[in-house]
């Protein structure tokens, strides 16, 4: 099969899962609410509007306003704009550590490094993340940088496990073993014959990732620990909510549906993904 | 098996040690000295040089550490700074809250997600099994805070059968007890059981296409008799796991779920420990998080060893 037909078998097989085509869909609703954010939102969120506090949805206020009277639209629209931030960095340090670590362990099966990867490993998933989350945030207080740092560590192990998996697998084919006889070394095959091969899991366990450090930086901040108003954030948004919720629910009702829609989105998107990457998984499902 | 369980209790041992010293180090660069906090900022030095010894804060750290350890293991956690009591007895009276609640959570997530993934797996491709699959994808994606908010929402403001937070005590007796707990596990448990009952279905259908479902058929079992007397039972394996993970997550989460409902637990004595600086308090009620979230992962490897033989023989 040519590189283009296999393209467009791929290209088509998206297309008809809905599952994927909703990832996608909601995920965008996400990216370009953040995105537009930085140019343009219905009203400005830091405006404080006392008079007009707590009211419910219209034409003005389409998600209505909060307890300072501003505006919840504009205000869920640069909330989308922290989570992605957090949760984009705090993925990307789970990789840029995780996957080098792995792959070392992996070029190095069985040695004391490999062992001791694996063991630090396994204590940073012994602690509950949340936990471990609280306990950083506490160290260096409440803040978006302190939530991204506190996410990202939990990150590191999934994505050393995983790329180390991975790569154990493919270390005994025979393109690589090819390699080791035409002299490279191990760093040289791991980041010119394995990690390539690895990239598509990285991606799909990637979105994964994404959506729960969402969940994450969502949950510290509602607890106060993640970024500090006035900067908006949904789960600051929701912590307001509570007080007033008998009042005004639809202060607690739109940050929670954003939350919602946001996960729901990348979490369809990461298994359309996997589905789409894998075949096998591809025929099985309906 | 005694040299497997040996060295699953020598890891269980270094992982504590690990551990122990983690969090003794992390809290021991927290910014702020507990001493001239529990002063006021007009004390006068030599009082707050008096507290610290009196503390033994003014000891070389692997001192401190070694007392710590040789305390906690004699159930002696030390000193609560701000509530001037034993943050053993701060962290009984609040356990007796915490871990209730996540074994009912614990308990709700397995008995919603077992019964809905075999539906889903015994009906695969059906309109019950899309319904179940779309229903766990909407569950997984939900914070658990958001739902316990709808859930004082409805049930408690509109419908008034629950209270919206606090907790009456067990010495009001069992039943309003539960009562208070009900609304914190149900908002606990929804996301867990969605995940389980993701697993449970997996699981089940990659047993089902094992050599012995289609012998149990071939002997004439029906589908839903194979399914019940031979793929369940097997396809529980990797279904524990997840139970004893959420475990973990149920323990974490509820510090959360705790603030939503301004119950006295373990994880509104984390935060206020955070907030007022006491340190000992924070450190102790981890440690202790952490030892039982490692222990119930030993005993879920135990559990295993005593199930499935083969573990026992390759080690892991």
């Amino acid at each position: 099969m040519s590189a283009h037909a296999r393209r467009t078998g791929i290209v088509s097989a998206a297309v008809h899962h809905p599952a994927f085509m909703a990832g996608i869909v909601l995920s965008s609703i996400f990216v370009v609410a953040a995105l537009l954010s930085f140019v343009w939102t219905p009203q400005d969120p830091l405006r404080l509007d006392i008079p007009g506090k707590l009211r419910t949805p219209s034409l003005a206020h389409w998600f209505g306003t909060d307890h300072f009277g501003r505006d919840m639209f504009s205000m869920i629209m640069v909330g989308a704009r922290v989570s992605m931030a957090v949760a984009f960095v705090a993925v990307g340090i789970g990789m840029l550590a995780g996957v080098p670590l792995g792959l070392y362990a992996a070029s190095r099966r069985g040695s004391l490094v490999d062992e001791f990867i694996m063991r630090g490993n396994d204590l940073i998933f012994a602690f509950p993340s949340l936990l471990l989350a609280i306990m950083i945030t506490a160290v260096f207080g409440p803040g978006a940088v302190n939530a991204i740092i506190a996410i990202g560590i939990f990150n590191i192990p999934v994505f050393a496990r995983l790329s180390r998996g991975a790569a154990l697998s493919l270390w005994t084919r025979d393109y690589v073993l090819a390699a080791r006889v035409a002299g490279k070394g191990r760093l040289r095959i791991s980041a010119e014959h394995i990690l390539p091969n690895i990239v598509n899991l990285l991606i799909v366990q990637g979105t994964i990732q994404f959506s729960l450090a969402i969940l994450a930086e969502a949950a510290l901040a509602y607890v106060g620990l993640g970024a500090q108003p006035p900067l908006p954030s949904w789960g600051r948004m929701l912590a307001d909510a509570q007080t007033l919720i008998s009042l005004a629910p639809h202060m607690a009702l739109f940050p929670g549906l954003a939350i919602v829609v946001t996960v729901l989105g990348l979490n369809l998107l990461g298994d359309g993904l996997r589905d789409l990457h894998d075949p096998r998984s591809r025929r099985t499902r309906p | 098996m005694t040299a497997y369980l040996l060295g699953r209790f020598v890891s269980l041992a270094l992982s504590l040690v690990a551990a122990s010293l983690v969090i003794f180090l992390v809290l021991e660069i927290v910014p702020g000295d507990p001493a001239s906090f529990m002063m006021g900022i007009n004390a006068d030095p030599q009082a707050i040089a008096a507290l610290r010894s009196q503390l033994g804060l003014d000891e070389p750290i692997h001192l401190r550490y070694l007392g710590w350890v040789a305390g906690l293991l004699h159930g002696d956690f030390g000193m609560s700074y701000t509530y001037r009591v034993p943050v053993a007895d701060l962290i009984a009276e609040r356990v007796v809250i915490s871990l209730p609640l996540t074994l009912y959570a614990l308990a709700l997530s397995t008995i919603i997600a077992f019964p809905a993934g075999i539906i889903a797996a015994a009906r695969r491709n059906s309109a019950t099994d899309v319904a179940v699959m779309g229903a766990t994808q909407i569950g997984v994606a939900i914070p658990n805070f958001w739902f316990a908010m709808l859930l004082v929402l409805v049930f408690s403001i509109n419908l008034r059968i629950f209270s919206a937070g606090g907790f009456p005590g067990w010495e009001a007796g069992f039943l309003p007890a539960m009562k208070a707990l009900t609304l914190p596990a149900v908002a606990l448990a929804l996301p867990q059981a969605s995940i389980l009952a993701r697993v449970m279905r997996s699981s089940l259908l990659d047993t089902l296409h094992e050599d012995f479902m289609r012998s149990a058929r071939a002997k004439g079992l029906t589908r839903s008799q194979a399914l019940w007397r031979h793929a369940l039972r097997n396809a529980l394996i990797p279904v524990l796991t997840i139970v004893g993970l959420q475990f973990s997550f149920l323990l974490a989460g509820g510090i959360i779920i705790e603030n939503v409902f301004y119950l006295p637990g373990l994880g509104r004595l984390v935060f206020q420990g955070i907030t007022q600086r006491d340190l000992i308090v924070v450190r102790s009620v981890v440690i202790v998080l952490v030892f039982a979230v490692i222990a119930v992962t030993f005993l879920v490897d135990v559990a295993y060893a005593i199930a499935d033989p083969r573990l026992r023989r390759h080690g892991r």
